[in-house]
């Protein structure tokens, strides 16, 4: 029988943090924009400039620290690290090594197997870098610094985890927290959420690790996945040739599903890091701390928990509507304006949800103001509007986030309540359609439901079908 | 009347009485500059038209009373490695030979406030690394007491552009005695504050944690008025220190009585030259007789300052040098095959051999396997000397000092043997690794007719000791004025 292995994995996560202004100037953060647009002598590297540390960094850092469990170094430190490539303006990297912000934490994951804990190695603050763009036409490269300075964690964990699965369970957690605290939207595809993967395996029962590989370019969880299940696949083939797997990093083509070695150990590049000397120490008082703490909002799983007293709602619904902080935040401001949370959660789990797959985006896009949900939620209770003509309009309020009751009001959408009106449009119907008629008293009651459509149809949608139904009965009975 | 001879103060309050124009203070210092720039050097940058454009307005400015300084109007010389907007910045290398920098330092900006007219930027050692004014991409500045001699560095071009009254009063920067070394070799007065005193942003840094920037004049009362004008708090450099008081004048005080003087013994051995030695004694007799106690003491760790120095100062020049690359802004070689090439050329042909030489020792002290060796235990021993002086300063007001163990020495002696030269800075560098003030002002010339200067170090923070201390000894000499500036017959007073 073949040998059993295990993997080993460990994840390297940079976390592109939530403030307005870069990390070391005042300059926006902003995604897009035309190059270079947000820039200054700070950012762009300029001789003479210096670096002023943005607060809201240290304390969005902090905030993450505690929500994983890890211990605050109060007196932490900048580093340099010292690199040269073109996207990176000073050619070093404002960085910490020797003394960085939280370390020593920990959080739960959950996978088919049942719970288990994650730890986390070190949380550390940094500075991200520009963008370089090739023009084949002209045959150059350009930089784009907007990007440059914009605020990064990253968050190092111990090599904890064994399979695909835990690693996914492991990031959305992380996602999850970090969406909570406000700290980061972690949109893997737009990079402001990167996992580097270090992976080893190792026979089961071996004490000693592996040689270790670390994968770069995963920009969604199934690029993840599949990278897990290649590496893994490649370093076992490395070992039953009896071949060794070289320490190195290697790039994932997504495309190919294939990875590619970048550097490996022997050429790995001595980053000749030194306390950063134009930033003075950070001295982060108790009292600081416990503000931040005290700033701490309701994290997941305690707002699981809240769902589950507050709302006669099903598990199910719960676990899909804390899924995203967005989601939940739309559910409880909704609520809050219309007091009827399985008519709001409805709204949110089936129709937000089918046009959200619809449009491929995440409940992280959503735009659509709660008063206007909650509107839209008044309308159809006071029989303004049907359910039908509900749905239609949800979906402008989903895509433009317009004013339920002026848009029902301008379009005409409101149900017909004029009973005289509702007789005589019916009356023309029957004129109109003998031969359903006469389909109808032979004893085919499925044309009568024909005869309600074309109800429906004539008063544009804007009559309860149960009252045509009724008028109808009444007027074919009165023919008989 | 010679308005270059006056000091800065002088001629600012001739202009605010309407005696003087700010136009013709600026014909002064040009018409100066015609006579011994081409002897001395010491500008890389002359700039004529932003100054008279300037000058028209600062004068408006005054004679309607909105500009009371008394800096408005006088012509002033930046060293350059200040950053100017729209005015070419070098450091004197090639690698920053087309650099106009897009915003104006700090330091330079509260001159503007004050009125003060920029006619130029200094010629220094490139990087401000060397203590000659020989390293300069842009040629060589000449002492103006004996041009055969270099000027000192690497603040030299400021320190002769004062000497030679070229302008009222430069700006310098310091980080291992680059504005007292040179303000001894040239005659002149020159202070560096207590590190955070004045902001460094805008200066280009060369060792970011030793930096500050300091003026050079003809006289204390100068120093003083425009340290208290380019000082402030800055939250643009993370490193500048909310001050308690600037008014660094109200030290302009001629009274040493009940002073503690000490002088570390360490200092005066043999590598100090008699005639120095003698000179800077004999300021101490002085000061003994208005009233201040003068004793000796053992300072220690004298030796260790110097390695410290150039390790700490190398290994944060290597990186602070790095983004000279040729991709942003500067010197790019011109032919190149791909990045690695670009990089590597334009910084072999963008850097001159002494920027080399630090850039290579800064990154070897800070390589993986060296890194605790050197730079830890270089830090290690800054910490020490800063206890060192700690300590002195529980017992003394004030330190006195040489401000280098020679005077100036000739034109291609110092950079043949860059060991030596590099020991030049023993009295002048464990002041930066501490983070002191320290001000040095001439008190003599030796037989050869070249200036010497002595030193006076306080405490953090404790300018207004060694102001009162320069100022009162100040009181017992005459300025002489270097021999360049009595050509063309013109006495001065």
């Amino acid at each position: 029988m073949s040998k059993q292995y295990e993997t080993v994995i460990g994840l390297e996560v940079h976390v592109e943090l939530a403030t307005k202004t870069k990390i070391f100037c005042s300059c926006s953060t902003e995604f897009g924009g035309l190059p270079n647009a947000h820039t200054c002598p700070v950012c762009t590297g300029m001789p003479g400039s210096l670096p002023v540390l943005n607060k809201k960094v240290v304390e969005y850092a902090v905030a993450v620290g505690l929500a994983t469990n890890c211990t605050i170094n109060q007196y932490c430190k900048f580093d340099r690290k010292n690199y040269f490539y073109p996207d990176n303006p000073q050619n070093y990297q404002i960085s910490q090594l020797y003394l960085p912000i939280c370390q020593n934490g920990s959080i739960e994951i959950e996978t088919t197997l049942g719970k288990k804990k994650i730890g986390i190695h070190e949380i550390h603050m940094e500075e991200d870098a520009g963008k370089l763009i090739h023009d084949e036409w002209e045959d150059c490269s350009l930089v784009d610094f907007n990007r440059s300075g914009v605020p990064l964690i990253e968050i190092v964990s111990e090599p904890d985890m064994r399979s695909a699965e835990e690693v996914i369970a492991y990031l959305d957690k992380l996602r999850l927290i970090i969406q909570y605290l406000g700290a980061s939207d972690c949109k893997l595809q737009e990079g402001s959420m990167r996992a580097d993967i270090n992976l080893s395996v190792r026979e089961i029962g071996t004490e000693k690790y592996g040689t270790r590989t670390e994968m770069k370019n995963l920009n969604s969880f199934k690029a993840i996945t599949r990278a897990i299940e290649g590496e893994r696949a490649r370093q076992i083939e490395l070992i039953e040739e009896g071949k060794a797997v070289v320490q190195e990093t290697r790039r994932w083509d997504d495309n190919k599903e294939y990875s590619y070695a970048m550097r490996s150990k022997e050429d790995a590049k001595d980053y000749r890091y030194f306390p950063e000397p134009d930033l003075a120490p950070i001295d982060i008082s108790n009292e600081w701390i416990q503000q931040i703490k005290e700033k701490q909002p309701e994290l997941r799983d305690e707002k699981r928990l809240r769902y589950q007293k507050e709302y006669d709602i099903p598990e199910y619904d719960i676990n899909i509507l804390t899924s995203s902080k967005k989601l939940a935040d739309i559910f409880e401001n909704t609520i809050a304006l219309c007091q009827k949370p399985k008519e709001v959660s409805n709204w949110l789990m089936v129709e937000t949800m089918r046009l959200l797959k619809e449009e491929e985006k995440d409940p992280e896009d959503i735009s659509f103001s709660p008063i206007n949900l909650s509107k839209l939620i008044k309308l159809i209770e006071t029989g303004v509007i049907n359910r039908t003509v509900a749905k239609e309009v949800f979906e402008v309020i989903f895509r433009e986030d317009i004013d339920p009751e002026t848009y029902v009001e301008e379009n005409g959408l409101k149900t017909v309540n004029d009973e005289g009106m509702l007789y005589r449009v019916v009356e023309e119907i029957i004129k109109a359609n003998p031969q359903s008629v006469n389909d109808y008293y032979s004893g085919k009651t499925k044309a009568l439901g024909f005869l309600v459509g074309q109800t429906m149809k004539q008063m544009k949608g804007k009559v309860d079908p149960g009252k045509v139904n009724k008028i109808l009965l009444e007027l074919l009975g009165r023919e008989e | 009347m010679e308005l270059m001879g006056l000091t800065a103060v002088e001629l600012g309050k001739k202009i605010q009485a309407g005696e003087v124009k700010v136009k013709e203070a600026l014909d002064a210092a040009y018409k100066q500059i015609e006579k011994v720039e081409g002897t001395i050097h010491s500008f890389v940058t002359i700039e004529k038209e932003e100054a008279y454009q300037c000058a028209n307005k600062v004068q408006q400015l005054i004679d309607t009373k909105k500009l009371t300084s008394i800096l408005s109007g006088v012509p002033v010389a930046i060293k350059d490695n200040m950053c100017t907007k729209g005015l070419r910045t070098t450091c004197s290398s090639k690698i920053l030979e087309n650099f106009v920098p897009s915003y104006t330092a700090e330091a330079v900006k509260n001159l503007e406030k004050a009125g003060a007219i920029i006619i130029g930027k200094t010629n220094m050692d490139e990087f401000a690394m060397g203590s000659t004014t020989e390293t300069s991409f842009y040629g060589i500045t000449k002492n103006p007491w004996n041009t055969a001699h270099v000027p000192g560095g690497s603040s030299g071009g400021s320190c002769t552009a004062v000497a030679a009254e070229e302008c009222s009063f430069a700006l310098g920067s310091d980080t291992g005695g680059s504005i007292r070394q040179p303000s001894s070799f040239c005659g002149v007065t020159g202070i560096k504050p207590t590190y955070g005193t004045i902001s460094r942003y805008g200066l280009i840094a060369y060792g970011s944690s030793l930096d500050q920037i300091g003026p050079i004049a003809k006289d204390v009362t100068d120093c003083a008025v425009i340290l208290e004008t380019i000082s402030s708090y800055d939250p643009k450099d993370s490193t500048s220190i909310k001050r308690e008081s600037y008014h660094f004048t109200s030290a302009l005080k001629d009274s040493v009585k009940g002073m503690r003087i000490g002088i570390p013994r360490d200092y005066f051995t043999d590598g100090l030259e008699e005639e120095v030695k003698e000179s800077i004694l004999q300021v101490a007799d002085i000061l003994k007789e208005k009233g201040a106690i003068v004793e000796e003491f053992d300072l220690s760790l004298v030796e260790y300052a110097i390695p410290a120095y150039y390790i700490i100062a190398s290994a944060e020049a290597s990186s602070n040098l790095a983004r000279f690359d040729g991709v942003k802004y500067g010197y790019r070689t011109k032919e190149y095959e791909g990045l690695h090439n670009m990089y590597k050329k334009t910084r072999s042909e963008g850097f001159g051999a002494e920027v080399k030489r630090r850039i290579m020792l800064g990154s070897f002290v800070l390589s993986s396997g060296y890194y605790d060796a050197y730079y830890l235990k270089a830090l290690r021993t800054k910490a020490l000397i800063k206890q060192a002086f700690d300590k002195a300063f529980q017992s003394f007001d004030v330190i006195l000092a040489p401000a280098s163990p020679t005077t100036a020495p000739l034109i291609g002696e110092s950079l043949n043997d860059p060991i030596k030269m590099y020991l030049g800075d023993i009295y002048t560098v464990a002041v930066n690794l501490a983070g002191l003030p320290g001000i040095t002002v001439p008190c003599g010339l030796d037989k050869k007719g070249l200036p010497i200067g002595v030193q006076f170090l306080g405490d953090c923070f404790m300018e207004e000791k060694i102001i009162r201390a320069a100022y009162t000894f100040e009181q017992t000499k005459k300025y002489i004025r270097c021999p360049i500036c009595e050509k063309g017959g013109n006495q001065h007073e």
